[in-house]
């Protein structure tokens, strides 16, 4: 028994040594950094062309360039405009929608087999039907984004209503609290765990749309500056962009992720592991 | 809408569901005040009635009046995990603090109106429900099972406190539990519902606080359990201390 005794005490002392700094996040940094290391390395040494794949440090010349012509600053903001208000109108109809096929089965037979009829519709193949009934413009970029964000959260929000204990409800009503008063402190708040996946969902579903309607074509936004980098090969503002496109991404589920921090806080009694 | 003397009036309430008749013809009064225990096994129909009265289901037949102030005590706290204690003992009234944490107050739980319902124990969530309860001053107050979930000393703990709250605030009090213990402890009158129909009504005249010795209480005591089915040697009964906690 002797050599177990062996075996496990280095085991532990290196372990100590090799402990993890305990500052949060750290950790989940280090393979970004590693693999950003290689690549600017990579690129500088010229094993990859800079038209194929520019040094990270060229990208970000490239933006800090952009943004001090104001270039970059006005793409982004008319994106951001796209992604947000085609989100607001789609997530607005998918929990309308949602909250009464949720409650109602008359609202169910009337509205559900059509929505699920139009979910079956990939959308980025409406993209041109849309630039054909709304314009090349504004109108069919933000209906398209609109059409991504409905589905996720109307499913969500029509799972999260049907999953409300019927007993909170019953008990309220004992109570004196009317129709009106049960959707708001009941059934939406009881929903609101998978309306908040939905919503989730939906931003990334609505960020999908907007850059397949902006790749398709557009004269302004984020979707111009990459077809326009693409004409002149300028590879770093072309990756440039698909940054800054999984930033917005990055940025909405923030969003969404403080949301549901103040919304469900009733129930960080139950933390995960 | 409670006519007369009675804060309860039922005649001949009736209800099916599918081909099984749960409640038939049922008659029964309370008056204001009083605090009646319904007994029965499960399936014997007494939530049913208790339903009926509460509001939350209609008879096939019969008539049913009950006063408007009225509130219901469910087995489950049914408490809104998404709403502080206090916004849920105020649910549908008016947001008044000071009247919520009162009456949190009454029954023990005054520090707890900021917590989430989700870290009270079952009998602290039991109480809260007590207290949103009686915030509203019901003339009926409906309690439907309310401590069978609760571990025996809580359970204890609880009836006391809805004596104390009945003498406080004089509801009257539709109590339905298949504890003969409990409905011993604490009613004024006690029914025995079975297949659909109230088989017993009796009196408990027992001065409060209740004791086991006091004369005559075994003997009612085995009445009703025989009346609820339950077969048991009146001998058995009287020597096994079991019996006497539970």
């Amino acid at each position: 028994m002797t050599t177990t005794d062996v075996n496990i005490r280095p085991v532990a002392r290196v372990s100590a040594a090799l402990r993890w700094p305990k500052i949060p996040g750290l950790r989940r940094m280090v393979g970004p950094v590693v693999l950003l290391a290689l690549w600017e390395t990579a690129a500088r040494a010229g094993w990859i062309s800079p038209v194929v794949l520019p040094a990270p440090s060229a990208i970000l010349s490239a933006a800090i360039r952009l943004a001090q012509d104001g270039t970059l600053g006005q793409a982004v903001g008319i994106s951001l405009f796209r992604l947000l208000t085609g989100f607001a109108l789609g997530s607005l109809a998918g929990f309308a929608l949602g909250i009464a096929v949720g409650l109602s089965v008359r609202a169910e037979e009337l509205f559900d087999g059509t929505l699920q009829a139009l979910r079956a519709i990939p959308f980025l193949a409406l993209a041109p039907v849309f630039s054909l009934w709304f314009g090349a413009d504004e109108a069919s970029k933000i209906a398209l984004v609109s059409f991504g964000a409905v589905f996720p959260l109307y499913l969500n929000t029509v799972a999260g209503v049907r999953a409300v204990d019927a007993r909170l409800a019953e008990a309220a009503r004992t109570f004196g609290v009317g129709r009106g008063g049960i959707i708001r402190d009941v059934i939406v708040p009881g929903a609101m765990p998978s309306i908040l996946v939905g919503v989730r969902l939906s931003l990334s579903w609505a960020l999908a749309a907007l850059v397949s309607s902006e790749i398709a074509g557009a004269a302004t936004g984020l979707g111009a500056l990459v077809a326009q980098a693409r004409e002149f090969v300028q590879t770093d503002v072309v990756i440039l962009c698909v940054v800054i496109y999984a930033l917005l991404g990055l940025a909405t589920d923030a969003l969404a992720r403080v949301a549901e921090w103040g919304l469900l806080s009733w129930r960080r009694s139950f933390p995960g592991q | 809408m409670a006519s007369g003397t009675s804060a309860v009036s039922v005649r001949g309430a009736t209800r099916s569901f599918a081909s099984r008749q749960v409640l038939r013809s049922i008659d029964l009064e309370i008056a204001p005040g009083e605090f009646l225990v319904l007994l029965g096994a499960s399936g014997c129909g007494k939530t049913t009635l208790l339903r009926l009265l509460a509001g939350l289901d209609r008879p096939d037949y019969g008539r049913i009046q009950v006063p408007e102030g009225r509130s219901v005590v469910f087995q489950d706290a049914r408490l809104l995990p998404w709403r502080r204690v206090w916004r849920n003992v105020v649910l549908g009234l008016p947001r008044d603090r000071a009247r919520a944490e009162a009456a949190l107050e009454e029954v023990g739980l005054g520090a707890r109106a900021d917590d989430w319902p989700g870290t009270l124990s079952g009998g602290e969530a039991q109480r809260a429900a007590l207290a949103r309860a009686l915030v509203r001053q019901p003339e009926l107050l409906l309690l439907d099972e309310p401590f069978a979930a609760l571990d025996a000393l809580t359970r204890l703990r609880m009836q006391q406190l809805v004596l104390d709250l009945w003498r406080v605030h004089g509801p009257a009090i539709l109590l339905v539990t298949h504890d003969v213990d409990e409905a011993l402890t604490l009613a004024d009158r006690v029914l025995v519902m079975r297949e659909g129909r109230i088989a017993v009504d009796i009196p408990v005249r027992f001065d409060r606080p209740r004791v086991r010795v006091a004369p005559g209480f075994e003997r009612l005591r085995q009445h009703l359990l025989q009346e609820l089915g339950v077969v048991s040697t009146e001998h058995e009964a009287l020597t096994s201390p079991r019996a006497a906690v539970s």
